[in-house]
């Protein structure tokens, strides 16, 4: 009986585990060893480089460029997202008809791929045919005829995170509409008794309630910042925009990668991203931190 | 006092009443134009001439162009496109929800030596983004023959897939009743009966949930095929792309070859089915993505 329980467990991980080690462990485990050594090509010819690699890392404008993309990201995702969607969640509470449009049109964007956001958006800023371009000839701004949004240096990377607000906020509002949902009627009858206005118990009652939801929110978008692979890939062609106006690390990476087969370079500039995300999930799971409040 | 107060509020609340909500309606009603005229503005593009989409971008076509989306389909290739995809999606999903499944039961319900290494072991996989591991991973396939091929990717889908889906399923197995398996347990049933016939249909309900996550998921991945199925000059290559590296190639080669209202048709013909799930299934996708948020 024990004898049989035992193969049975280990078949059934046998082969899930196999899968997992070749697949996922083994490429994170030998990145980090491959980021010290100097691996260019499609040769096997591998040979250690030390720090070589991140001090080359350290002093790549296009490296800096790329990370300060993603940093400005970390700052504008979360703060307009959460505001944005946390404002919308607001609104439903004020018993409106229409709720259940409303909530099913705005999650949609999560739902679309980021190839389907891409090439739609990239449409909507066309120069010449495009939709925003359209909206504003016919409200008289003669000035931003023909605009490239796309393909200034200047608009390229604000116009890639408007389409990220535009396709996350709808998640995030249902994710706050699902966490108000839970909270007990009763607190908010107490506080009506006393007069509160339905702003006043918002910030009082909701936020505080539902600040385990809010700190999730922190912490997906942080990730989401630090990434940014598709949406730039393609609205930039691959290219990071113009004077790579619009690159970020995980894109910049992919071109030193793929495109000119420098993998121990590549790597280290993975490895460096990875230390920044471990640290700023540490930093925002601590400094989110609060008393949770029981019920 | 504070009823009398609660009284004058309310007469308050009634007075701005309309105002208020009219305002609420407006910003709403903003937002659902954002989010909708986009997609209906390229719907309709789709059925237009080239000629309409340069020099009337607001009007409607004065015919419908059907031969956009025939065009799209077949010399885009946009119908290989859509068999790859579903011929490595179907097979990834369902070894990742069986695989999945099998190694959340031995966790939730078994004490072995090594669980701990186990558990943490998909823990941390759950930690890092793909792209760290993504030069590595092109190696492995390369040297395993699995770049460029269907079965490649489905593995690879399928053990990133892993680690979410084994932690949702560990936590559903774990609030499971013991009775049955043990009622069956006395009949005589072995572990693998009790797992196939008992367990696995009591967790339908899950497996349906975390299957529309990796459905989506898997659907809309980009980063993995991208690399895995490369060589993008190739036309060898470029007949096993599956739907989103597709678009993007179709995309990229729109800057050489303007085919404008071809590509809307394809924008299109890409969204419709993913419209088709959500406008059925949007409760459960919901419900789906926003626990699975919660719990990951």
């Amino acid at each position: 009986m024990k004898h049989g329980q035992k193969r049975f467990i280990f078949t059934f991980l046998f082969i899930p585990v196999l899968i997992y080690l070749v697949f996922v462990a083994v490429p994170y485990v030998t990145s980090m060893a491959v980021a010290f050594t100097k691996w260019r090509g499609l040769s096997l010819n591998i040979t250690f480089n030390g720090l070589n690699n991140f001090i080359k890392l350290f002093n790549d404008e296009n490296f800096w460029g790329a990370l300060s993309h993603n940093g400005i990201a970390l700052i504008v995702l979360p703060l307009v997202i959460i505001t944005i969607s946390l404002f919308f969640a607001f609104l439903f509470t004020q018993g409106i008809k229409g709720n259940g449009f409303f909530r099913i049109a705005f999650f949609f964007p999560q739902v679309m791929s980021a190839i389907i956001v891409g090439v739609l958006w990239s449409f909507v800023y066309h120069p010449t045919i495009g939709m925003l371009n359209g909206l504003l000839g016919m409200l008289g701004v003669s000035s931003m005829k023909s605009f490239p949004w796309l393909g200034d240096p200047s608009t390229v990377y604000g116009a890639i995170l408007a389409v990220t607000v535009w396709q996350a906020v709808g998640f995030y509002m249902v994710l706050f509409i699902t966490g108000m949902e839970s909270i007990p009627p009763h607190f908010y009858e107490a506080a009506k008794l006393d007069g509160a206005s339905s702003i006043v118990m918002f910030i009082q009652i909701t936020i505080p309630m539902l600040w385990e939801a809010i700190r999730t929110a922190i912490v997906f978008l942080a990730l989401a910042a630090m990434d940014m692979y598709a949406i730039v890939m393609i609205m930039t062609n691959g290219s990071g925009g113009a004077s790579r106006a619009a690159d970020v690390v995980p894109r910049y990476m992919w071109e030193a990668a793929f495109s000119n087969g420098e993998w121990g370079y590549a790597t280290a500039m993975a490895l460096v991203l990875m230390l920044i995300i471990l640290v700023l999930s540490i930093i925002s799971l601590r400094f989110t931190r609060r008393e949770t409040l029981e019920f | 006092m504070a009823i009398s107060n609660w009284i004058q509020q309310n007469r308050k609340e009634r007075s701005t009443f309309t105002v208020w909500k009219a305002l609420i309606y407006v910003v709403l009603g903003f937002w659902a134009f954002m989010v909708i005229f986009p997609m209906l503005w390229a719907t309709i593009s789709s059925f237009k001439t080239d000629q309409e989409i340069f020099f009337s971008p607001w009007g409607l076509p004065a015919a419908l162009q059907w031969d956009n989306f025939a065009r799209a389909w077949t010399k885009a290739k946009l119908g290989i496109f859509f068999f790859n995809t579903i011929l490595v999606i179907i097979p990834a999903i369902t070894l990742t929800l069986l695989l999945s499944s099998m190694v959340a039961y031995v966790l939730a319900r078994f004490e072995f030596r090594g669980k701990q290494i186990v558990f943490y072991l998909f823990l941390t996989g759950m930690m890092f983004p793909i792209f760290l591991a993504l030069v590595p991973l092109y190696f492995v396939m390369q040297f395993s023959g699995l770049l460029n091929t269907v079965h490649g990717l489905v593995l690879v889908y399928v053990a990133f897939s892993l680690p979410f889906t084994v932690f949702f399923l560990t936590g559903f197995f774990k609030t499971l009743p013991t009775e049955l398996a043990e009622a069956a347990m006395m009949d005589g049933a072995s572990h693998y009966r009790i797992f196939f016939s008992v367990m696995l249909p009591l967790a339908a309900p899950a497996l349906v949930s975390v299957g529309i996550f990796n459905f989506l998921g898997q659907w809309n991945q980009f980063i993995l095929p991208n690399v895995l199925i490369s060589n993008a000059g190739l036309d060898e290559s470029q007949s096993r792309y599956v739907l989103s590296q597709g678009l993007y190639y179709l995309y990229g080669q729109q800057f050489y070859q303007s085919d404008w209202s071809g590509l809307f048709a394809a924008v299109t013909l890409v969204t419709i089915p993913t419209l088709i799930v959500y406008v059925f299934f949007h409760d459960r996708i919901e419900a789906g993505l926003t626990v699975g948020a919660l719990k990951g």
